[in-house]
Parts: C-alpha cells; sequence; structure tokens
C-alpha cells in the first residue's frame, strides 16, 4: 500500500486504536418481515466526524439512520450513543436531532416557530428561545425570514430552515438524510461547503445518508458504504477511491475498469496478472495476499491510464501496455473520455484531462493506440 | 460507460401512423359527432356542455321550488285548496297587484316557540357536533393510522350502516333506549346498580346522586344526541380521516424528534393540520342536524324543540302553508349564517 499522508492523530481519532468512539454500533440486525434491511452493521463514529452512510436504494443506509434516531427498533444489537445505550429511548428522549429528507418543515408554523419548536420542548425562556433562533438565522443566513411560512420559501431556504431547526437543541449528533437531494446540482455545490463550514463552526457530529458518491466524497471525513444491509467499506474518500476492498466498492464509487485474471507470479514485492481480457500482463508493483494460479480481478480508474499512438518503453517486460482502437471519443469540456476496443473485444475508458486548449494532436476517433499504466495505478481484488 | 452510451443511438424506427390507416373508408355515422355539431349549431360549446346539466339539474329542482317556497312565505293563509292566496292578483280594472305579507314573519318574531324552537335546535345540533366530534376523531385518526388492509375494512364498517335504512336503524335504538331496554337490561345484568348505590353514598355529602336503573333515556334529549351522533358519525369520520391519512408521517417523527412527548405532538401538529377536516366534518354533521325531524319525533320526549318538528306542525297539523315556508325560510338563513362562518374559518386554515 502507499503511504498515506500523516496528519496529527487527534485530527484523525479513527487512526487511533485508543480513542472512544461517540457513536458505538455493535451487531446491528434490523428485519422487516424475513428481509433484513440491515445485517449486522457494526461501526464506530468519533466526536466531531463528518461520516457518510454511502449506498444505493434499499442498501438499508436510511434505516440505519431511523435506527439511531430512534424511528426504528433494532432487531438485534446495540447502539450507544455518547456512552448510553439507546435501547428503550424513545426519539424525544435522545440528545439526537435529524434533518429529514423531506424536511418535514411544519406547514402551518412560520420558519421562527419551526426553528424554535424543539427550544419550546425544553422550556427555555422568551428570551433565550428568541436569542437562540436569531443566532441560528444567522448562520444559516435567513435574517429576516422569521414570520414566513414554508410555502413561501424556495428549496434552498428550506433547507435551510430544515438545519437551523436541528442544529437548534444544540445536538451531540445530527442525522442528516439525504441533505441535497431535493436541491439541483449548482445549489448542491454551494450547500456542500456550506454544510461542511457549520459542521467545523458547530463542532457537532454529523451522519450523512447519501446516495451520491461526489456528496460524500466531498463532505466526508470518513464514508461507510453499504450495500445489502452490510457495510462494504468503511474508509477515508480517498481510501474508498484509490483502495477499493471488494469489486463492489470499486465498482460503486466512480467508474473503474476491471479485469478478470490469474496469478502467475506471487512474490514478495510484486505479483503478475495473467489476463486474457486486458491483452496483456498486468504486474503489479507491491506484494499482494494471494496464491499464484487463484483467479483474481484487477480494477483501474480511467485516470490512471495514459494513451499514446506510438508504443512507449516498457516499464516491465510484457505488461502494463495493451493495444486496441479507439471506439468512440466523448468531450466534456475539463476532460474527454475515450472507449478503447481491445483486441479482447474487451472495452477500456480512459479520461484524459484537457489541459491544452482546442489541442489539434488530440486522440480521435478511430486510432490505433496503445495504453499504459504504472505498476502501482491499480487495485487487485480478490472479492 | 454512461456518457458513451448516452450520446449514440437516436435512430430509433419511426412508423409513420398514416401508412396504417391509409386506404381505410372513413366512418359514415359518427354520433358524438353529430351531437356535437347540433350543440354547437345551438351556440353550446364544449364549456357549456359540461356546465349545462348540473346548472339546469340545480335550477329546476333547487332554485325555483325555493322560489316557491318564498312566494308561499310572503302570501296569506286561507282555508282552501291550496291553503294560501295567490302573490299575484289582476284586479277587477286589469292591473296586476302584487301583495307583499310580512305578517308571517312578524308573527315568527312575536311567538317564542320560534324563537326557542330556533336556539334549541342550534344548541342541539352544536352539542351533537361535538359530541360527533369527539368520537369521530379517535376513530378517523384510528382508521388512517391502521395497514392498509385493515384500513379498508374499518372504512367499509364505517360506511356499512348507509346499506340499511335510516328509518329502521333509528327505530332499532328505541329498543336500545327504553325502559328496560337492551342498554337497562344489560346494566343491570352486569350489576351495576350496585355501583351506583355505592357511588350515590359516596356523593351524597355533595348532594348529588345518580338516578337509579331503570334509566329514562328515551324520549328525552339524550336520546335525541345519541340517534343524531349515531347518525351523523359517519359524516364526521370521512372527511376527518381523508384528512388525517394524507398527514406526513415525516412531520410526526420530526416533533418526536425535537423532543415533543407524543400528546404534544398531537396538539402542536396532528389537530392544527386536521383543522380543514375538523371544519368540515362538523359542518356535515351541524347543518343537517338544525333541520333534523325524524330523530327528535322518535327519540325525543315532548320537551324536545326541533325547528323541524315545528315545521312539520305548521305543515301538516296547523296545514298554515304561509307561516310554515316562514319558518323554512327563517331556517335557512339561521343556518346560512353559520355555514359562511365555518366556511371562512376553512379557508382561513387553507390559507395557512
Amino acid at each position: 500500500m502507499l503511504d498515506k499522508p500523516e496528519i496529527a492523530a487527534d485530527a484523525r481519532p479513527w487512526r487511533d486504536p485508543e480513542a472512544k468512539p461517540f457513536v458505538k454500533i455493535r451487531d446491528v440486525t434490523k428485519k422487516f418481515g424475513d428481509v433484513a434491511a440491515v445485517n449486522n452493521v457494526s461501526l464506530d463514529i468519533f466526536k466531531g466526524e463528518l461520516f457518510c452512510l454511502l449506498g444505493g436504494s434499499g442498501s438499508g443506509k436510511s434505516t440505519l439512520l431511523r435506527m439511531l434516531a430512534g424511528f426504528e427498533d433494532l432487531t438485534a444489537g446495540t447502539i450507544e450513543i455518547d456512552g448510553q445505550n439507546m435501547a428503550n429511548v424513545p426519539p424525544y428522549q435522545r440528545p439526537v436531532n435529524m434533518m429529514f429528507q423531506s424536511y418535514a418543515l411544519f406547514p402551518h408554523m412560520t420558519v421562527w416557530n419551526n426553528i424554535a419548536y424543539g427550544l419550546k420542548r425544553d422550556h427555555l425562556s422568551k428570551p433565550d428561545i428568541d436569542a437562540r433562533v436569531a443566532e441560528l438565522l444567522h448562520l444559516v443566513k435567513l435574517e429576516g425570514y422569521e414570520q414566513r411560512k414554508p410555502n413561501q420559501l424556495s428549496g434552498g431556504q428550506r433547507q435551510r430552515v430544515a438545519l437551523a431547526r436541528s442544529l437548534a437543541k444544540r445536538p451531540k449528533l445530527l442525522l442528516l438524510d439525504e441533505p441535497l437531494g431535493a436541491l439541483d446540482k449548482k445549489l448542491r455545490e454551494e450547500t456542500q461547503y456550506e454544510l461542511v463550514k457549520i459542521q467545523e463552526t458547530t463542532g457537532v457530529t454529523f451522519i450523512v445518508v447519501t446516495h451520491d458518491q461526489e456528496e460524500a466524497m466531498s463532505l466526508s471525513t470518513r464514508i461507510g458504504v453499504m450495500n445489502q444491509g452490510e457495510i462494504a467499506m468503511i474508509g477515508e474518500p480517498q481510501d474508498i477511491y484509490e483502495f477499493p476492498n471488494s469489486r463492489f466498492v470499486a465498482g460503486f464509487i466512480g467508474s473503474v475498469n476491471m479485469f478478470e485474471g490469474v496469478v502467475t507470479e506471487d512474490e514478495d514485492d510484486h505479483i503478475r496478472i495473467r489476463s486474457a481480457e486486458a491483452g496483456c500482463d498486468v504486474y503489479v508493483s507491491h506484494g499482494v495476499d494471494c496464491a499464484p494460479d487463484q483467479i483474481l480481478w484487477w480494477a483501474i480508474r480511467p485516470e490512471k491510464i495514459t494513451l499514446t499512438r506510438e508504443k512507449p518503453e516498457a516499464e516491465f517486460p510484457d505488461a502494463n501496455i495493451t493495444h486496441g482502437m479507439v471506439e468512440d471519443v466523448v468531450y466534456l469540456g475539463d476532460m474527454s473520455v475515450f472507449q478503447v476496443v481491445l483486441e479482447s473485444g474487451k472495452r477500456l475508458r480512459v479520461t484524459k484531462a484537457n489541459s491544452l486548449r482546442g489541442d489539434p494532436e488530440a486522440i480521435s476517433w478511430d486510432e490505433e493506440v496503445w495504453a499504459s499504466w504504472s505498476g502501482a495505478a491499480g487495485s487487485v481484488l480478490t472479492s | 460507460m454512461g456518457e458513451l452510451e448516452r450520446r449514440r443511438g437516436f435512430g430509433a424506427d419511426v412508423v409513420t401512423a398514416e401508412l396504417a390507416t391509409a386506404g381505410l373508408p372513413r366512418p359514415v355515422w359518427r354520433p358524438w359527432g353529430f351531437l356535437r355539431e347540433r350543440l354547437t349549431m345551438m351556440g353550446i360549446g364544449g364549456r357549456w356542455a359540461v356546465i349545462l346539466p348540473p346548472l339546469l339539474w340545480l335550477l329546476i329542482f333547487f332554485l325555483i321550488p325555493l322560489i316557491v317556497v318564498i312566494k308561499i312565505a310572503f302570501s296569506e293563509s286561507v282555508v282552501g285548496q291550496p291553503p294560501y292566496m295567490p302573490l299575484l292578483t289582476i284586479s277587477p280594472e286589469g292591473d296586476v297587484q302584487m301583495t307583499l305579507h310580512l305578517s308571517n314573519f312578524i308573527f315568527l318574531t312575536q311567538d317564542h316557540l320560534y324563537l326557542d324552537a330556533y336556539l334549541s335546535s342550534l344548541k342541539i345540533a352544536a352539542i351533537s357536533t361535538i359530541l360527533a366530534l369527539l368520537v369521530g376523531y379517535p376513530m378517523a385518526y384510528f382508521i388512517a393510522r391502521s395497514g392498509d388492509r385493515a384500513r379498508n375494512i374499518l372504512l367499509m364498517l364505517v360506511i356499512l350502516p348507509f346499506w340499511s335504512s335510516f328509518l329502521l336503524r333509528v327505530y332499532a335504538w328505541i329498543g336500545f333506549l327504553k325502559n328496560n331496554g337492551v342498554i337497562d337490561n344489560t346494566l343491570e345484568a352486569l350489576g351495576v346498580q350496585h355501583l351506583i348505590d355505592a357511588l350515590n353514598a359516596a356523593l351524597a355529602p355533595l348532594g348529588w346522586a345518580i338516578p337509579p336503573l331503570p334509566w329514562a333515556m328515551l324520549y328525552t334529549d339524550f336520546g335525541v344526541y345519541i340517534g343524531i351522533v349515531y347518525t351523523y358519525l359517519p359524516f364526521m369520520i370521512l372527511p376527518l380521516y381523508t384528512n388525517l391519512v394524507k398527514l406526513d408521517g415525516a412531520l410526526l417523527e420530526a416533533s418526536a424528534d425535537l423532543g415533543a412527548k407524543p400528546f404534544r405532538t398531537f396538539l402542536s401538529v396532528t389537530l392544527p393540520l386536521s383543522m380543514p377536516g375538523v371544519i368540515a366534518g362538523s359542518m356535515l354533521v351541524f347543518i343537517p342536524a338544525i333541520g333534523e325531524y325524524v330523530i327528535p319525533q322518535l327519540l325525543g320526549g315532548p320537551s324536545t324543540l326541533m325547528i323541524g318538528r315545528v315545521l312539520w306542525d305548521e305543515f301538516f297539523t296547523n296545514r298554515d302553508w304561509p307561516t310554515a315556508s316562514a319558518v323554512a325560510i327563517a331556517m335557512l338563513v339561521v343556518v346560512v349564517v353559520p355555514l359562511m362562518i365555518l366556511q371562512r374559518a376553512q379557508n382561513a386554515v387553507v390559507e395557512r
């Protein structure tokens, strides 16, 4: 594995085996009838984290979030928040607030009353409530909107009211269910950074559920990828993208080229994989826990492949260079996507940043090209 | 690969629809087209063709009868057939004369009976509406919160009484409410008399006493309340149900999440959001209850004063059609005023 940049340990408590988790999810299972929506999930989340639960629809991510909020009972397992077991604690007594996917703003109340709702339940004095609501309206930049009703607000404004309402009681843990799902792309990007900023200024632990991998990558300190009720991988965004632990994770996050192959050389410092699909051997310049003749998969991201018209010098004998024909080019502005048909018939997806303006030398349709990559560019996947 | 595939293949096969129908003979007789042509010739376009039937219906069966009643209300009572004077007369000189007799309306204000009957009707209708709301709201809430299958069965059960005659069902209540009827007998069999005795012993210092069994429930106002609440309960439940079933469960969760206990959630979220249903249901119970005749006649006592009975007596016992019509017109006004107030309240709630 590559060396990861080391940051002060206290900023990344999950790297410290001694650190005490803030949210402790242990062997949690939730069954609806015979179907396990969440299956034996264990997860530690630390104070001040912005943790993303990422998964497709039906992966169990929302169910897990609802169990944290107390809206669903656990079939098995335990959830501890700040050292307190949450079994039999009703939602209205948990130190947790939730921002709902639909925002769930009370339609018959003004913005002010929506935000003050939780504070009134705590029987705060009127001046205290006034001060706190004003503070929150300032935080989400909605001053002057106190007397509006939710149906008089735009989608982005409703989202901010929902955020302010869920932050009002200073929860120890904030659960966000697809917080940006209902916003259009441009607004979503702006709001992402605002959300991170608010998380940093308030210091509240966030758990965000999303199906949008880009959102997860840009928001979170760590991502938990969920698949069919189980956690497929937990890691920092970089780890998830660059070092996926399974074919599912590699395929779910970003796009990937996947080749099936057989191990032909298995040394401590490298392995060699013979892949008929790739049309060449794959030389991996680090050791992998595998056995000779084992069938495994090798995955490489499109941006880690280089396309050239001339055959480049082989870095490794007879490996990591393959030949094909450009079948299609898609120009996306910042980069171009090439689809290359290899001799085996397998299609390879390669992206290239358009660093030159109107490059006349750019590779085009129906050209014969060589695709090459370095020894550490891809991931070896055994499952 | 998404982008790549999206940019390909616009070449979907297009089959021209004209080819399929070309060469077939055109249909000769099109009844709807014929009808439309005729209506258009008479100046009745698509929009009027839709509005006209209900408009005619209301005109013939609602507005004209109402005008007839108003006309009778302003005429004079006579013994004869019909038992009132015509409004328009032609004098011997050939002038057309119209005589409006306000005396019928003045008479309403002079006799206490009518005002008392109006107030009593309003009181009975109002109390019945509140009782129906108290009974109907939990039922509607329960139905709205049950599972899909149970919900349909429960709704069916709410509507089921309409499948038998209204009159029959009110008659059945006589058997329940009468002295030594089903209710009295059941209470007696359960030994409730002992409970009453014990309670009376405890209440004696306060000067209160519960009457001993059998209880007189038939031919009292209590019987009328029972009858009205029983009969009109579905009209309360159904609009409440349609409102409550739309209530977004996420709002209740959000309320709980923000620290509200279930009852607080009900008061702050469920109840205010269900106000349109409460008002609609209350209107559907209150308005027909004011003019109710059958229930006070069958279950009410001699002291149960309701405008419907007064109306009946004027028409059929006294044969005083003009006074009866005046009572009916006055009742219409009495009903329309609270209706407008409720309508306005409902609009205000909906706008919020």
